[in-house]
């Protein structure tokens, strides 16, 4: 699962930014840990305040996690939402770009995120002498069980059951607000459309019916 | 150093407006209809929904997937420029209050978000004081202000239902939406629980009534903007076509310092700083309108002191600044398990709900005075960030398409569970009516100055009982018509210690009272037709001339009595009272 060797050119939403993602191969932590940051200008198909530009320039223009954080997120993102018969996987869907922007947007995310990670790498060192990322899945498995489950996690494991908490926030946020996820929930709003009321064959799964009054009063369309 | 200097314009207006939302919109769109020659000043930038869009874009268009900024407080598609905190324009608080100040800085200010909830005040909300005992009774009352209540009706549009309602009047409506699934559940919840559940009256187009404005078309974005201006707000509505008059002079980025007056104590017109050359200017009319909000027109008039004003303009009475108040607020969300695994269609309708509950209570029979109307969501809303925070908290309490599930996880399983619970939300709000206090008020901060170096306001408004039980009552509402509909309650199941969850002052955006109006000039700033007592060529047509606020949204009534004033002002100005 080691997505170091890919290059990636990832276009957020149609925001003409792109975020050219570890091109490195080499293992030269200190060149991998340069998050290439291109801007081809900030053109959003958003209305905009030069104010947000602004800010939006000043936030893009710094890298916050190193390489090694950011390969343990795409991670720990693709074990929370999976590839399945639906849909792709978070790192599919952009989510390690979400959580890298949006931590730089929310900086209360930075410290939750940051010292998770690390408390991660601590408990996979102590089990396994290795780093997270370099386990096995089976070990990597093995530790995520140990924090996914709130209610049944021992009282030592309680600080990654929040980071865990926290990671799975934000890969489902990210996850379902991009295209595919949004696809994947199935929301098939955001259209011109003429609303008409609740389905028929809703009304009878739920035995319910409009009352002559709202027929005879609310809009219709044929 | 720089020169300083102040740039006096030459043209000499009829009226010179200050702020273009809904009360500066209205008064723009009377006068210029009536050939006068307007100038409107506004604080932030000129916008149309048309060209500055945010309507019908996908969550993965904003990098921060719709969440909230200190520029868009309420999301990053929200239409409102600015909100809680301006960079640059400062408002302090007494120590131990509370008191959060919305601004929009743009063409139209807050009407380009609103909720568009367009309600009447009835007969009993301007004679509260009779009924109660506490505040104080308009100057007016229904009779007078109904006629333009209908007129605004069909200038603007408004979809609803008359019912009969004694406090509730009928109006002219357009057709409503059906109610979706979720609104109907609460349609019965309420008929079980006694609590009136009606359609809503929002100002959105579901019928064509002029070939300016498009129609609905049901993205329930209205918060956004409209790019077809099917739902009302100033700058689509009232100043598009103000404009078209050819005039009206709108002077955006204009940040007003003062209104000047002459040595008869008569306003001349306005100076303000132009926010894009950080120039001075001076600007003159026959007429000065306020409608920069409640607390910025108190702001404005307290900074205008000269020899025949010392206390501030139209201040003799000293009540300019007092009486602030706000909707109060509460709110109660939950989910609807028979909605888990719903069937996936559109529901988007339009931009709020399509239902609502006016209030219904007999206050001889309840512990706090005045009322509250309930605000309903929830549904199969667009994704934005937040979505699906907290799963843990829901999948392994409920089973899963049959099958129990331990709380949190991850995986192919997880997926399945936020398809699962989608679309199963549900909340209520309710929106009532404070009581308007003398000691509750804006005030200039002796100490502080914005970034233009005029003086900010400061806030000193504390919440009484009163507020407070009208809370703890919305509260016991909620959990029973939560109850009646086999909701569960997830959030805003609140006692007292938090005082029923009771939103502190500000935070519903509903500011009013600070100029009120009244027939003593001793105890009110406005006259009947909101014009200042104390210098007869003034007027102020926001949120600042109501007595109370009702448990209604204000809009209406700010645009009913801006109307009513514009035209009693061009009257005047005919008869040759004001020169």
């Amino acid at each position: 699962m080691d997505r170091r060797n890919s290059i990636k050119t990832i276009a957020i939403g149609s925001l003409s930014v792109g975020v050219l993602l570890d091109a490195c191969k080499s293992k030269d932590e200190a060149e991998a840990a340069k998050l290439a940051i291109k801007e081809a200008g900030t053109t959003f198909t958003l209305d905009r305040q030069p104010e947000e530009l602004e800010h939006y320039k000043k936030v893009t223009s710094t890298t916050f996690f190193t390489m090694h954080e950011l390969a343990t997120i795409t991670l720990l993102g693709d074990i929370i939402i999976p590839k399945d018969e639906v849909s792709g996987s978070a790192s599919e869907a952009g989510v390690p770009e979400f959580i890298e922007f949006i931590v730089k947007d929310m900086p209360e995310h930075q410290t939750p995120m940051r010292g998770g990670l690390r408390w991660l790498d601590l408990q996979s060192f102590k089990r396994y002498e290795k780093a997270f990322k370099d386990c096995n899945a089976e070990q990597q498995l093995s530790l995520v069980d140990e924090i996914a489950y709130p209610k049944k996690a021992k009282p030592a494991m309680m600080q990654g059951v929040a980071f865990f908490n926290l990671m799975r926030n934000l890969t489902a946020t990210g996850f379902y607000t991009s295209q595919m996820g949004g696809k994947d929930i199935g929301y098939v709003g955001n259209t011109p459309n003429q609303w008409n009321g609740v389905p028929d064959e809703v009304l009878a799964q739920y035995k319910l019916a409009y009352t002559e009054k709202e027929l005879k009063e609310c809009v219709k369309f044929d | 150093m720089p020169d300083f200097q102040v740039k006096k314009q030459t043209k000499q207006y009829d009226a010179v407006i200050v702020g273009s939302g809904a009360g500066g919109g209205m008064a723009a769109y009377m006068l210029s209809k009536a050939g006068l020659k307007v100038c409107l000043l506004e604080a932030g930038p000129m916008y149309d929904p048309a060209k500055n869009v945010t309507q019908l874009k996908n969550p993965w268009e904003s990098p921060r997937r719709g969440a909230s900024t200190h520029f868009r407080p309420f999301g990053d598609f929200d239409a409102s420029y600015w909100g809680w905190q301006i960079d640059g324009e400062p408002y302090t608080k007494k120590e131990g209050t509370n008191w959060d100040w919305w601004r929009a800085r743009m063409l139209g200010g807050r009407t380009n978000h609103w909720g568009r909830i367009s309600l009447r005040f009835g007969p009993k909300d301007f004679k509260r004081k009779s009924i109660d005992g506490l505040g104080e009774d308009w100057p007016i009352g229904y009779e007078d202000i109904k006629p333009y209540y209908d007129r605004i009706d069909k200038l603007i549009g408004v979809f609803g239902t008359n019912e009969g309602l004694e406090n509730d009047p009928d109006g002219f409506f357009l057709p409503p939406p059906k109610p979706r699934l979720h609104e109907i559940m609460i349609k019965n919840a309420g008929q079980k629980s006694g609590v009136p559940v009606i359609p809503s009256r929002l100002s959105i187009l579901t019928q064509k009534i002029n070939d300016d404005r498009g129609l609905c078309f049901y993205c329930a974005q209205c918060n956004r903007g409209c790019t077809v201006h099917a739902d009302f707000s100033s700058s689509s509505v009232l100043i598009k076509p103000a404009i078209k008059t050819g005039n009206v002079d709108v002077i955006p980025s204009a940040m007003v310092r003062e209104v000047l007056t002459n040595s008869e104590g008569l306003a001349t017109g306005v100076s303000y700083v132009s926010k894009d050359d950080m120039m001075e200017y001076q600007v003159t009319g026959r007429t000065v309108i306020l409608a920069a909000s409640a607390c910025e027109s108190a702001r404005l008039l307290l900074n205008s002191k000269s020899a025949r004003h010392p206390n501030g303009l139209a201040n003799n009475s000293g009540v300019v600044g007092r009486y602030l108040h706000d909707s109060t607020g509460a709110a109660m969300g939950g989910v609807l398990p028979q909605l888990f695994g719903r069937k996936r269609y559109n529901e988007d309708g339009v931009g709020g709900m399509h239902v609502y509950s006016p209030w219904w209570g007999d206050n001889k029979k309840l512990d706090f005075p005045r009322g509250y109307h309930i605000e309903y969501w929830g549904g199969m809303g667009q994704p934005a960030y937040g979505f699906g925070f907290g799963i843990e908290g829901m999948n392994g309490q409920y089973p899963v398409n049959g099958k129990q599930k331990e709380a949190g996880g991850y995986g192919k399983s997880l997926k399945e569970d936020y398809r699962f619970f989608y679309g199963a939300g549900v909340g209520m709000a309710g929106r009532g009516e404070a009581i308007a206090l003398a000691s509750n008020l804006c005030e200039i901060d002796p100490n502080v100055v914005d970034k233009y170096g005029i003086p900010v306001l400061r806030f000193d408004v504390k919440y009484t009982e009163h507020e407070i039980k009208q809370a703890k009552h919305m509260k016991e509402t909620f959990r029973e018509m939560m109850h009646a509909m086999g909701a569960v309650i997830t959030w805003g199941d609140d006692g007292p210690d938090n005082n029923y969850g009771l939103e502190t002052p500000g935070k519903i955006i509903h500011e009013a009272g600070t100029v009120r109006m009244g027939n003593d000039p001793k105890a009110s700033a406005l006259n009947k037709w909101n014009q200042a007592h104390d210098c007869k060529n003034l007027f102020v047509v926001d949120g600042g001339p109501f007595v109370s606020q009702a448990d209604k949204n204000i809009t209406w009534t700010i645009l009913a009595l801006s109307m009513r004033a514009s035209e009693y002002l061009v009257e005047e100005m005919k008869k040759k009272n004001i020169s």
